[in-house]
């Protein structure tokens, strides 16, 4: 073949692969692209009256105040534990750190599952105090038990970044203000708080995000959210324009936390660390003398309610459901689909992500770069939000895909080929062009540099990508809901179900066998984290 | 690093240095003195009153005391100003200003204080945790290693600053350094620190010509040591009979500093010194010379005679000399 010819074939191929990205990019904008299609088809009037009918306005303060409420109290558990763990003598300090994360394994409906078969009707507490004759015990559902869960696993996301930003910082400012006449409390609040500012920001608005999308622990303790009152439309009126406009003020709520969010790590923004490198003084944690008796019971009680208390239900239910014969076939059979399901979504979001992380790393031009936006926009969107708007659009468009295995695979793709991307694109970019060329010099063929240098350099990040969202996807809830082909049950869903109908010792094995592929994934993030933070 | 045996005591307006090498305690007394570390022993006290010691441990905020840290510590969330009047809160608002606006002069950092501590040098962040440091005009002022964050081009130069800002403010100041120049050349008195105590406390000439023990001798400049025996004023060793500075008698070793050892031209008759080698480094040299018995010594020289290799030289010595009893 002459090189012109080559050339040819070399150019077309470039075509054709920017054409494929931007493909793929349009594909994952399309549940918001209907959704906004479809909210932009209800006229004024009828949105005036929908926002009257829909009690739209309590949404939104229910909203607004599960939020608030959540960030609040996660703050108020995060920050003193943080400090314990991080500044003082408390003893076991190290354990305690690590038993402040964990709670993160846990996802929120199998929290809200916990907080049922505990206090709810029919849970462990009224079967102990039936003898006593207790009938009644008073109801955790709704605000309250809402709040409660939300609060207990999420406070970890402001522990881990407050705790991060106390590590950093460099204990001579206290020292600094100690010495021009300011007590161990004045300091604290006018200098300690102030630098720390940034990292509450930070973990409160991950917090608030996570609690506006949550739709597992509201919906089980039925309290009146967007993402609860966006499931109740579809499930009794099927009203597509009432759902719709519900997700489009969800999205709006998401944006402004998001841009929020941003702005909290904007850059020129003066960074609050020690202004110059160099030896820090060896910290001395606070002595805690007697104070630590409470300090113990505060770190206790916080780790008893969202970690001990939380397993030990799971593991009582399990061993009654035994103990009764429960049959552990459904559990088999639903672990299998939802091992399907994973697997099914790791391998498109590979085959789909590679090529966007490949243009996003290396290639320029801003159509590139906005494919590699359009495809984070799954990573923003609420979950329910995502499901609804391709229920809508299979029911709609392509009744063929509706309801069948590739829908529901499709709607995991959206929601987590961000996480599969993040995880290639930072072997992407360790894969510095220059090793290519080295292999060329070095008298190896395209084909062998593909081999012996890319694959092996870009595969770890591929196959921890994968990883991710397989787990993810075994762990998610409400796409699976909604999309999932009749009869299909898996283990997110029969945790749902057995909550739901009271058949809490049915929701117990899917639970804890969530709880452990839950735990990799954390592992599998934090890895990632550490590789992002030596890369650079 | 645990300290034993620190006696200090620092007269009003007095600025002294407490030299020693990295590890010897240094950074840690100045802790003790500022309140952040407690004394096991011992007392401090400050303008007569008891900081520590006797089971009292009065609380950094009410010593008195103000700290310049060695990364400067200054508070990155609120502008230069803000850092300067931080210690000024008690203060009415006019006389807080009037200081602020007198301590911005002094320091020269008029001008600069709207900026932010990373919008700041190095030299001007300094500036700025000393004014932070003087504005509530404490009783005493320490400084952690000054100097160790600037490069050596702008260290000469902030020096000198910081002496005179401390003269004209009249403080009282401790600074702890490594250096030996730089705490010879900026205090009243130095106190040289060495395995957790201070050998000695004296003003730079004592201490440089006089040093109370051979390991301070070593430690605050070149020194060779010559065997020899005390006889009362006179010492005898192998270049002659030097005079001694105080009594002694018995072996002893002889403190040479290298600019005390001439070189002069070989006489005839007499054994020569020889030399070894020599490093030239232009203002002057030091020449390594090796005595007819076998005894290495490093002396200092002008730039304009030429050592070379093997050259026999006669040896003198500027008298009188320091020794210390010999160990057995």
């Amino acid at each position: 073949m002459s090189d012109a010819a080559r050339l040819t074939i070399h150019r077309y191929f470039g075509l054709l692969f920017r054409a494929l990205v931007l493909l793929i990019a349009l594909v994952m904008m399309l549940p918001l692209a209907y959704l906004l299609f479809r909210a932009g088809g209800v006229g004024w009037t009828e949105l005036l009256s929908l926002l009257g009918r829909t009690r739209m306005l309590s949404i939104m303060w229910n909203s607004l105040l599960l939020v608030c409420g959540v960030t609040i109290l996660s703050l108020a558990l995060a920050l003193p534990f943080a400090w314990l763990t991080e500044r003082t003598d408390l003893p076991g300090w190290r354990v305690w750190t690590v038993l402040a994360m964990m709670p993160l394994v846990i996802p929120s409906y199998v929290g809200g599952f916990t907080l049922i078969a505990m206090f709810g009707p029919r849970g462990v507490l009224q079967e102990l105090l039936s003898p006593f004759g207790v009938e009644r015990l008073p109801s955790i559902y709704g605000f309250t038990g809402a709040l409660c869960i939300l609060t207990l696993f999420t406070y970890p996301y402001i522990f881990i970044s407050v705790r991060a930003a106390l590590h950093r910082f460099d204990p001579s400012l206290e020292e600094a203000a100690r010495s021009l006449g300011f007590n161990g409390l004045q300091t604290f609040l006018r200098v300690t708080l102030p630098n720390l500012r940034p990292a509450i920001t930070a973990g409160g608005l991950l917090v608030a995000l996570y609690t506006l999308s949550d739709f597992g622990a509201v919906s089980l303790l039925r309290f009146n959210s967007f993402t609860r009152a966006i499931y109740v439309q579809y499930l009794s009126s099927f009203d597509r324009n009432v759902a719709s406009l519900l997700s489009l003020a969800l999205i709006v709520f998401t944006i402004i936390l998001l841009l929020l969010e941003r702005h909290s790590r904007g850059r020129g923004r003066p960074r609050y660390y020690r202004s110059s490198a160099g030896v820090v003084a060896p910290r001395k944690r606070i002595e805690l003398a007697r104070r630590k008796w409470p300090a113990l019971a505060f770190c206790g009680a916080v780790v008893m309610a969202a970690l001990v208390l939380p397993t030990g239900v799971i593991l009582y239910w399990l061993l009654r459901g035994l103990t009764s014969g429960e049959s552990l076939a459904p559990v088999w059979a639903a672990t299998l689909n939802s091992f399907r399901a994973g697997a099914l979504a790791a391998v498109a979001a590979a085959v789909l992500g590679l090529p966007v992380a490949y243009a996003a790393v290396r290639m320029g031009g801003w159509l590139m770069s906005f494919a590699a936006r359009a495809v984070y926009l799954g990573y923003g969107l609420p979950g329910i939000v995502i499901a609804l708007s391709l229920v809508f659009f299979g029911a709609n468009f392509a009744p063929w895909l509706y309801q069948t295995m590739w829908m529901l695979v499709f709607a995991y793709v959206v929601r987590f080929l961000p996480q599969a991307m993040g995880a290639m694109q930072i072997s992407l970019m360790q894969m510095n062009p220059r090793l290519e060329e080295a292999g060329r010099s070095l008298g190896l063929g395209n084909r062998a540099v593909f081999r012996r240098i890319t694959a092996p350099i870009v595969r770890p990040g591929v196959l921890a990508g994968m990883a991710l969202v397989f787990l993810t996807t075994v762990k998610e809830l409400p796409a699976t809901l909604l999309l999932s082909p009749t009869g299909f049950s898996t283990l997110a869903t029969q945790i749902w179900s057995g909550t739901d109908e009271a058949f809490f010792a049915r929701a117990a094995a899917p639970a804890l066998i969530l709880l452990t592929m839950s735990a990799f994934s954390i592992f599998l993030v934090l890895m990632q984290e550490e590789r992002e933070v030596i890369g650079g | 690093m645990a300290v034993n045996d620190v006696s200090l005591t620092v007269d009003r307006g007095e600025f002294i240095a407490l030299l020693g090498p990295s590890g010897c305690g240094k950074t840690t007394t100045l802790r003790l003195i500022a309140g952040f570390e407690r004394v096991d022993a011992g007392t401090i006290e400050i303008d007569g009153a008891l900081m520590a010691g006797n089971s009292v441990h009065v609380q950094p905020e009410r010593r008195r005391v103000g700290m310049v840290f060695q990364e400067y510590a200054l508070f990155p969330h609120v502008s230069a100003l803000a850092n300067i009047e931080f210690g000024l809160r008690r203060m009415p608002p006019a006389e807080k200003r009037a200081r602020t606006q007198e301590i911005l002069e002094m320091t020269g950092l008029a001008g600069l204080e709207g900026r932010m501590p990373h919008e700041l040098s190095g030299g001007q962040q300094q500036r700025v945790a000393l004014a932070r440091a003087l504005a509530p005009n404490p009783a005493l002022i320490l400084l952690d290693e000054p100097f160790s964050n600037l490069d050596a081009g702008l260290r000469a130069r902030v020096r000198a600053e910081l002496g005179e800002i401390l003269h004209a403010a009249k403080a009282t100041a401790i600074f702890v350094t490594h250096d030996r120049e730089e705490a010879l050349s900026m205090v009243d008195r130095v106190a040289v620190m060495l395995d957790g105590s201070v050998k000695q406390m004296a003003s730079p000439h004592e201490l440089y010509t006089n040093p109370a023990t051979r390991s301070v001798a070593e430690f605050i400049g070149d020194a060779n040591f010559l065997p020899g025996f005390g006889q009362g004023d006179t010492i005898e060793c192998e270049l002659g009979v030097l005079a001694a500075r105080k009594q002694i008698r018995g072996p002893v070793d002889i403190l040479l500093r290298p600019e005390n050892i001439e070189l002069l031209p070989a006489q005839p008759g007499l054994p020569a010194a020889r030399v070894r080698h020599s490093l030239f480094f232009g203002h002057d040299q030091l020449i390594t010379v090796q005595l007819p018995t076998g005894t290495h010594l490093i002396a200092r020289s002008g730039p304009s005679d030429a050592y070379v290799s093997d050259l026999p030289l006669q040896l003198a010595v500027r008298s009188p000399v320091v020794a210390y009893p010999r160990k057995k």
